[in-house]
């Protein structure tokens, strides 16, 4: 075999043409052509390539969606948002809680019908205030004591009742029922144990074990009725709406450990 | 003749080794969500699976096997011994290293976060560390291969290049230049958030650039079958290859038109535009034609081997084709796999079809069918084609061989097409728990148990092969004589010089990477308040 130089040829031309021409049919048909087929060139060709480009554009003259009263949560959920507790931050917090007594209990167990917050998750207690304090959930009790606090404050508390002993919980209540440790797939309900403890524990759920069966109850009937709607990306409210009543029961009664 | 022969043995046993293990966590996999067995009760021990079987399957195995085999292309195609073998080696230490580190925290259930890392999902920073350093240690090898093709180039001037090593290097070069979405990711976004430099991340922009990443790293995945097809095969079953200048230029088009396609799988992702997402549905459709020149071109070289062993008319010559020949049986099971799986393939890029099977088990039936069976029965061809030359020992049984292929053809028809079955009724992916005492799923249970037979059959075969690679060694020494590739009817004498190199078709990735890509990406930098917070594998609440 002789070798022979490579032929020269106008391979390079045609090549980068051919490819230039189907990159720019295919641009033609993706940004005018199906828009117009869609419906959505209304507004003009250049509203449609940006539409078909991904920019974001409001519809002309659209009206908000919410009314202008509705207040979802501003809290940013992170893992060690309020790590860092020192015991000064601590105390404070021990001071403040003189007025939560009342009703979630000296050490943080309560004998009412309201959470017990001994050694609640810090973000969760976090969360929960800051939500009251802006309106995104409502309650008339703890919507007026929320308003005063600071930020610092509300840190206080965090980890104040972060740092109680958690209710000892007697004998175990038998076996968790499939909605806690399996959630109901088909109905796009994840396990209440893979978030609320159980299974697994995620930042800014709330230790549910213990509380009691009312609370639990009457939350879950809020989420699912939308009148509690300061769930991020309406986690809860979608889990909710999907349960049975049935399961609701279940699930509260389990937590409560009855 | 082959000079590093321990180097690409040890390429090919830690591939093999991380196959065998992966595989059964795969079969466990299948059994645990089957209807065969009772809820495992936690659904991070699933994931865990799912995570070390991808990772081992996707990343380590698939990248081992077109190292050793492009090492071994390298020494018999361009007869050098491969210059650089210390580098050799330390690509292929940083590649044991970066899975040993990717699968201790993998193990730990400390990164079960799935092999295409999901974000805003983030694991242990060991674990994203393994894998940069796994995708570095493949690197090496590109450079190995474009350094080993520049020097044989200064001293052939004016000869064509080889067409293993075109082959070869078109293959390095695409997986260079696609690893880049990936690696982006993996730098500027999730390892930031896993060392908890940072506590949110952008999401969407994430999944656009490992999309980059993750269509034509399958293209990478099948380059050594590809080649094995051109180079090995006709040479195998006793015929000649159709025609040199159509393999170089599907290996070329492979560089151009499996890249800038990604998209396809963000098809309901509300972050890239509908306009985009067209364009790489259209690229998507072009891909397919290196494939069916592929597929005319091994047929019609297929043919010249019945005809040269005697067969006549229209369909004589395939029945006079060496049936009893393991590369025969490989190659035939491969296109079938490859037919309904590219047939699969066809109605998930395409923008309109995909909604009726976007993430449900369709899509892992598909991508098992194409990857683990039309390629990586290809892989098992290379190995039994390559072990001789490796060992110095003869590979004599054919009979175990063959039942290793069909077992392996007929494990993997039993495991997708089922899997395809239940994804047209809707069943997800990526889910740990299925409950077929539902009646909205009990209709599924029958199709996910012949699922689980069918992993069951695979696993046997994967213990054939490695008992014949292991036989191999223990088998009587021969002399195999110089390792050879195919010979063309009309050998290539001269070739167009777009033909003989990769600047053009390089180019062309790239520009056409920046005009799919480009917006996108920077619309998605340019967004305000993008990024999500990071939801960490394993960290306290």
């Amino acid at each position: 075999m002789t070798p022979l130089p490579p032929r020269r040829s106008p391979w390079t031309a045609t090549v980068i043409l051919l490819t230039a021409s189907l990159a720019a049919a295919s641009a033609a048909v993706g940004f005018l052509v199906l828009p117009g087929v869609q419906g959505q060139a209304g507004a003009g060709v250049w509203d449609a390539i940006c539409r078909a480009a991904g920019v974001l554009q409001a519809p002309p003259g659209a009206a908000p969606v919410l009314g202008a009263g509705f207040r979802t949560t501003d809290v940013v959920v992170t893992p060690g948002m309020m790590d860092g507790a020192t015991p000064a931050s601590v105390g404070q917090g021990a001071t403040l809680a003189m007025q939560c007594a009342t009703c979630h209990g000296a050490r943080g167990i309560s004998g009412a019908d309201v959470p017990n917050l001994a050694g609640q998750y810090a973000p969760a207690v976090f969360k929960q205030l800051r939500d009251y304090q802006s309106g995104a959930r409502t309650n008339a009790t703890m919507g007026p004591r929320a308003a005063g606090l600071t930020v610092q404050d509300m840190r206080d508390l965090s980890a104040y009742y972060a740092s109680l002993p958690r209710l000892s919980l007697s004998a175990a209540a038998g076996p968790a029922p499939a909605i806690v440790t399996g959630g109901a797939p088909m109905r796009n309900i994840a396990p209440c144990g893979a978030c609320h403890g159980g299974v697994a524990a995620k930042a800014g759920s709330a230790w549910l074990d213990g509380a009691p069966q009312a609370y639990l109850q009457a939350q879950l009937e809020a989420f699912a009725a939308g009148t509690r709607h300061n769930d991020i990306s309406q986690q809860m409210r979608n889990i909710a709406r999907n349960m049975t009543p049935a399961e609701i029961t279940q699930a509260a009664r389990h937590y409560a450990g009855q | 003749m082959l000079h590093s022969r321990r180097l690409i043995l040890a390429h090919f046993w830690l591939a093999f080794a991380g196959f065998g293990l992966a595989l059964l966590l795969g079969e466990w996999q299948m059994v645990v969500r089957s209807p065969l067995h009772a809820w495992i009760g936690n659904p991070e021990l699933y994931y865990r699976s799912v995570t070390a079987h991808g990772t081992a399957m996707a990343y380590v195995f698939p990248t081992l096997v077109a190292m050793g085999f492009g090492y071994a292309i390298s020494e018999a195609a361009l007869k050098q011994p491969l210059i650089g073998r210390r580098w050799a080696w330390a690509g292929f230490g940083l590649v044991l290293v970066g899975t040993v580190v990717a699968m201790v925290p993998v193990s730990l259930g400390l990164a079960s976060v799935l092999y295409t890392f999901y974000p805003p999902v983030i694991g242990n920073p060991f674990y994203y560390i393994g894998i940069v350093l796994v995708v570095v240690g493949s690197w090496i090898w590109v450079a190995l291969m474009v350094v080993n093709l520049t020097v044989w180039k200064r001293a052939n001037r004016g000869v064509p290049v080889p067409l293993a090593m075109f082959a070869n290097v078109a293959g390095s070069l695409l997986w260079a230049w696609t690893a880049v979405g990936a690696a982006i990711e993996l730098l500027f976004q999730i390892l930031p958030a896993s060392l908890g430099l940072t506590d949110t991340i952008d999401a969407g922009l994430s999944r656009v650039l490992f999309s980059w990443t993750l269509h034509a790293i399958v293209y990478f995945w099948l380059m050594p079958a590809y080649i094995a097809y051109y180079t090995i095969i006709p040479r195998a079953i006793g015929g000649r290859l159709f025609s040199d200048p159509m393999a170089r230029i599907s290996f070329a088009l492979f560089l151009v038109v499996a890249m800038p396609i990604g998209v396809h799988h963000l098809f309901a992702d509300p972050q890239v535009g509908a306009g985009f997402k067209f364009m790489h549905s259209a690229f998507t459709a072009l891909v397919a034609l290196p494939t069916l020149l592929t597929v005319f071109t091994i047929c019609a070289s297929v043919e010249i081997a019945g005809r040269l062993r005697g067969g006549r008319g229209a369909l004589g010559w395939l029945t006079a084709l060496p049936w009893r020949n393991p590369m025969m049986l490989a190659l035939a099971f491969s296109f079938v796999m490859l037919g309904f799986g590219g047939a699969g393939g066809l109605i998930n890029m395409s923008y309109q079809l995909d909604a009726s099977i976007h993430n449900t088990q369709w899509i892992t039936g598909h991508f098992h069918l194409i990857f683990g069976g039309a390629i990586v029965i290809m892989y098992f061809a290379i190995a039994y084609d390559l072990w001789p030359h490796l060992t110095g020992r003869a590979l004599a049984d054919a009979g175990l061989m063959r039942t290793q292929l069909w077992t392996w053809f007929v494990g993997m028809i039993v495991l997708t097409f089922p899997w395809h079955y239940v994804g047209i009724l809707g069943m997800p992916r990526r889910m740990a728990f299925y409950d077929f005492t539902d009646p909205a799923l009990a209709a599924q249970a029958l199709s996910v148990t012949a699922s689980v037979v069918g992993g069951a059959i695979l696993v046997v075969s994967g213990v054939l092969f490695l008992a014949v690679l292991v036989r191999g060694h223990m088998a009587a020494r021969v002399q195999p004589g110089q390792y050879r590739f195919s010979v063309a009817v009309h050998q290539a004498q001269s070739v167009p010089k777009v033909l003989n190199g990769f600047g053009l078709w390089f180019g062309l990735m790239v520009a056409l990477t920046v005009v799919n890509y480009g917006f996108p990406i920077l619309h998605l930098l340019a967004t305000p308040e993008t990024s999500v917070p990071a939801i960490r594998i394993g960290a306290a609440p």
